[in-house]
């Protein structure tokens, strides 16, 4: 878990730190990191608002970006046991990071490791932005700090042990390559669900 | 303020739905075998997405910066197997150490 917490605080600090330099104060980025639990999008909606963009424009590149989690959680809706307020509740504890590292391989994944990382992640995740938000002044410019690489080093580093297969490494390709050409052509947050359409690709072997 | 209100609300409930989805639709069933290929293969797809995207991204540009020094950095440090904590750490020092020097 140790690997996980130290990116997951650092970009929670920077989040914290950007969203109150993006004037949304001091409170709402903590009530945000507390019920969105989802770094990424979360930082593509503070920097929209920062650039001085409209709610919708905001809310739709999170929303874009986040709707990721529609077919994450379908890949783990197995695990999901008893009573539907409890699947909703123990479903918000799927992160990237809690989902990647309990895939088991095969379409299979660990429920203990899925929540058990979701449930180290959650308060370090809320803590660390309150530590940005609050005390931003200290920390400075995370960027200076190099903070924002920390957290596609932590996706790389989550990635390659998946790449068992030469389909997996299609996907990966394929994925990357989707969301580059996309970046300069549609709306911030569709490159990452265009490139989950790539995982199509596993429907040839059924 | 009540900008950012609306906006904290309405992409918390959307994210929350959109975790649940899954999980309260289809929960404890086992999924039907023609998914497990397309399962298998979402997480490569998303992490290389995001990971692409998070380094040459730069709002609706492509762009070569610091970051990109922290991704070989991290590509290094994986090639040499190390843990994940250093491959992180060497990535952001690397990323600072570049953006000091431009």
């Amino acid at each position: 878990m140790a690997p996980l917490v130290l990116p997951a605080a650092a970009f929670g600090v920077s989040f914290g730190v950007l969203a109150a330099a993006a004037g949304m104060g001091t409170l709402a980025p903590i009530v945000m990191s507390a019920t969105t639990f989802a770094g990424a999008g979360q930082f593509a909606a503070a920097s929209i608002l920062d650039e001085g963009g409209a709610v919708v424009a905001a809310t739709a590149a999170a929303a874009l970006l986040n709707s990721r989690y529609v077919p994450i959680g379908i890949s783990v809706a197995p695990l999901f046991h008893g009573s539907r307020w409890r699947r909703l509740v123990e479903a918000q504890l799927i992160v990237d990071e809690s989902w990647a590292i309990s895939n088991r391989g095969g379409g299979r994944f660990d429920r203990g490791l899925l929540l058990g990382a979701g449930l180290v992640l959650y308060p370090c995740w809320v803590l660390s932005t309150t530590v940005g938000a609050v005390a931003g002044d200290l920390v400075g410019d995370p960027e200076r700090l190099g903070l924002d690489a920390a957290f596609p080093a932590l996706f790389l580093a989550l990635l390659v042990p998946q790449l068992r297969t030469r389909l997996a490494v299609a996907a990966a390709l394929g994925g990357a390559a989707v969301a580059l050409a996309l970046v300069p052509l549609a709306p911030a947050g569709l490159p990452i669900v265009a490139a989950a359409v790539v995982c199509l690709i596993g429907l040839r072997r059924a | 303020m009540t900008e950012v209100w609306i906006t904290v609300v309405a992409v918390g409930v959307l994210t929350i739905a959109f975790k649940a989805l899954g999980p309260v639709a289809i929960g404890g069933r086992t999924l039907p075998p023609r998914l497990l290929g397309p399962v298998e293969l979402l997480a490569p797809a998303l992490l290389a997405a995001l990971v692409v995207t998070q380094v040459f991204g730069e709002e609706r540009d492509l762009v070569v910066d610091a970051r990109a020094v922290g991704l070989a950095a991290a590509v290094v440090a994986l090639a040499a197997r190390a843990p994940i904590l250093v491959v992180v750490v060497a990535a952001a020092a690397a990323t600072a150490v570049a953006r000091a020097l431009t």
